[in-house]
């Protein structure tokens, strides 16, 4: 029993912060709390200050609005946190839609559905795609190009707010991670995922691999959503970079202590990791 | 061989590019198609403050704070059903109305600039400091559809009238004498359009099966007679006579036209 919670901790607390914060957004529009209200566009916090999601922030600036000084502050508040600390965290500590992929991916495995990765000829790199083409329509269009589809303030407005329809995009995510590609939005396609990828290469907060200690048992490659970050896995102790969502899977199923959350000393920080 | 080889994976390379721009092509394609469709509704009524929908649409972050500040559920946030652009907060006055609370809590939280505290500034200054005064409000204009509304058949009622937080002013009350019976008068209810806020309270209000009396966004509702009339009976309109440029006619001889030969068969 001991042993599953610690071999699960991470997955524990990164689940209780998740949800805690769908329970907060949703009480200010429930309960009328006052602690945050608003969603992960943009939220008010203890009427005091904003925060904002930066990648909408930019895609408004593109489209030809300047938004109002609460609403940039509140997207540098969240793009510094990220980029100096936290790295691409929001993926698997705070994002609601890492629970619909996370389940489809645990289906998956259940069901031992192909796990062939790539199939559709969808690479790890096309999200990348997606950002930059996204920025651009918004540019073009003249509106925010990704929030008018985007699929995850789409499932937390929905639970605020109520979904309407807007459940259909929600199971279509799921359904694409659980029949066609594996990690198939999360890991190849979302523009939000690649934006902090980006944003979130110099980030304090890393996972540091041991190599010395490392017996190539491969549980961390099981787990991992973004596994070819693991390249240095048994080669090379260094520290995880690229794509990785700090979701700490790999840190608690490794049974010699070879990998744990760290500070980046940003040695070899060119060395590029695979995104 | 080793050529032959090379000479593969150039074409693979080359493939891989075109197939790569194909996808983009057509992802941007569908996307922007999609984008440009979703990006504003004509017909939607927005909260207290919010500037012109065209720049509502690309200002409104889909954040949801000014209907989680609104004590009264008027406001809703669009989901993908199309009443409006999907995450953009609006309102359906049949269902709640906007009751135009005094202290506006809706507009002063936003935090993209969608709703605009100085559009509603208490005095003309646009200081955002000065109260705000929902009366300045222009979420739209009540029509009446005159077939629809009874008092306009000779019932009465004055349901809307007395619904309406500017009574009086922005609905007045015409009283016109009834031929039909010869003894009653038609109380005819009429908006005046640059008072009414578009708060839809007359809408709730109305007695009809469907409301006969309804609020169409300002753009749509409105006219607009355009610069060369001007009513020569009130004293700041004829002002404007006086900044009108005059254009001089041209001025010029029978035999000049007939000389400008080039531009002798010119339509205009
Ligand atoms: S990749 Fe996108 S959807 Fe997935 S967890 Fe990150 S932000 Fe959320
Ligand atoms: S003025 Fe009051 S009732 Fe009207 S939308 Fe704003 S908060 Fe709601
Ligand atoms: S508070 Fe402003 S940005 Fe947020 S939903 Fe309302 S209008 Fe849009
Ligand atoms: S919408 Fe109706 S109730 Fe509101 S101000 Fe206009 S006329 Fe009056």
């Amino acid at each position: 029993m001991i042993n599953a919670v610690s071999k699960n901790r991470y997955f524990i607390f990164r689940r209780t912060i998740q949800i805690g914060l769908l329970l907060l957004f949703g009480g200010a529009n429930w309960w009328g709390w006052k602690i945050v209200n608003g969603d992960y566009s943009a939220a008010y916090v203890l009427e005091w200050f904003y925060l904002a999601d930066p990648h909408a922030v930019l895609q408004t600036f593109l489209a030809g609005f300047v938004l109002s000084s609460d609403a940039i502050f509140g997207g540098i508040i969240v793009l510094s946190f990220y980029a100096l600390i936290a790295g691409r965290s929001f993926c698997s500590w705070v994002c609601p839609v890492n629970l619909i992929t996370d389940t489809a991916t645990t289906a998956r495995k259940k069901w031992q559905l192909t796990k062939k990765e790539g199939f559709l000829g969808i690479s790890r790199k096309t999200r990348f795609w997606v950002l930059g083409l996204g920025l651009i329509l918004s540019a073009v269009v003249g509106v925010a190009a990704f929030e008018v589809v985007n699929p995850i303030t789409m499932l937390h407005r929905g639970v605020i707010f109520g979904f309407g329809m807007g459940w259909t995009a929600i199971a279509a995510i799921f359904l694409f991670d659980l029949f066609v590609v594996e990690h198939g939005w999360c890991g190849h396609v979302c523009p939000l995922g690649a934006f902090y990828t980006l944003t979130g290469r110099f980030a304090l907060i890393k996972i540091k691999h041991n190599s010395d200690k490392c017996t190539l048992c491969g549980k961390c490659f099981a787990v991992c959503p973004e596994k070819q970050v693991l390249n240095i896995i048994g080669k090379k102790s260094g520290f995880i970079r690229g794509a990785c969502t700090d979701c700490g899977r790999c840190v608690e199923v490794c049974e010699d202590k070879a990998l744990k959350f760290s500070i980046d000393n940003y040695k070899n920080i060119g060395v590029k990791n695979n995104e | 061989m080793a050529e032959m080889q090379n000479r593969n994976t150039r074409r693979d390379l080359l493939k891989n590019i075109f197939r790569g721009a194909g996808l983009l092509g057509l992802g941007g394609a569908v996307w922007g198609t999609a984008a440009e469709k979703l990006k504003a509704s004509d017909i939607v009524l927005r909260p207290p403050g919010a500037i012109l929908e065209e720049h509502f649409t690309k200002a409104c972050i889909r954040c949801g704070i000014c209907v989680e500040a609104c004590p009264y559920n008027t406001l809703k946030l669009a989901t993908v059903d199309g009443k409006a652009a999907v995450g953009t907060p609006y309102f359906e006055p049949r269902d709640i109305p906007c009751y135009m609370c005094t202290d506006v809590p809706c507009v002063p939280v936003c935090p993209s600039g969608a709703l605009d505290p100085t559009e509603l500034a208490g005095d003309d200054s646009g200081a955002v400091s000065s109260a705000l005064d929902i009366n300045k409000a222009r979420m739209g204009v009540a029509v009446v559809d005159q077939e629809a509304c009874v008092a306009y058949w000779g019932i009465q009622c004055d349901a809307c009238y007395r619904a309406c937080p500017l009574m009086g002013k922005a609905i007045t009350l015409e009283f016109k004498r009834n031929e039909r019976t010869g003894k009653h008068a038609f109380l005819e209810p009429v908006v005046h359009r640059d008072i009414c806020t578009g708060c839809g309270l007359c809408q709730h209000a109305c007695v009809t099966e469907k409301a006969a009396i309804f609020v169409l966004p300002r753009t749509i509702a409105t006219g607009k007679v355009g610069e060369h009339y001007i009513k020569g009976w009130d004293k700041a309109d004829e002002e404007r006579l006086k900044n009108l440029k005059e254009e001089k006619a041209k001025k010029s001889s029978p035999e000049d036209v007939l000389n400008d030969w080039e531009n002798l068969f010119d339509d205009d």
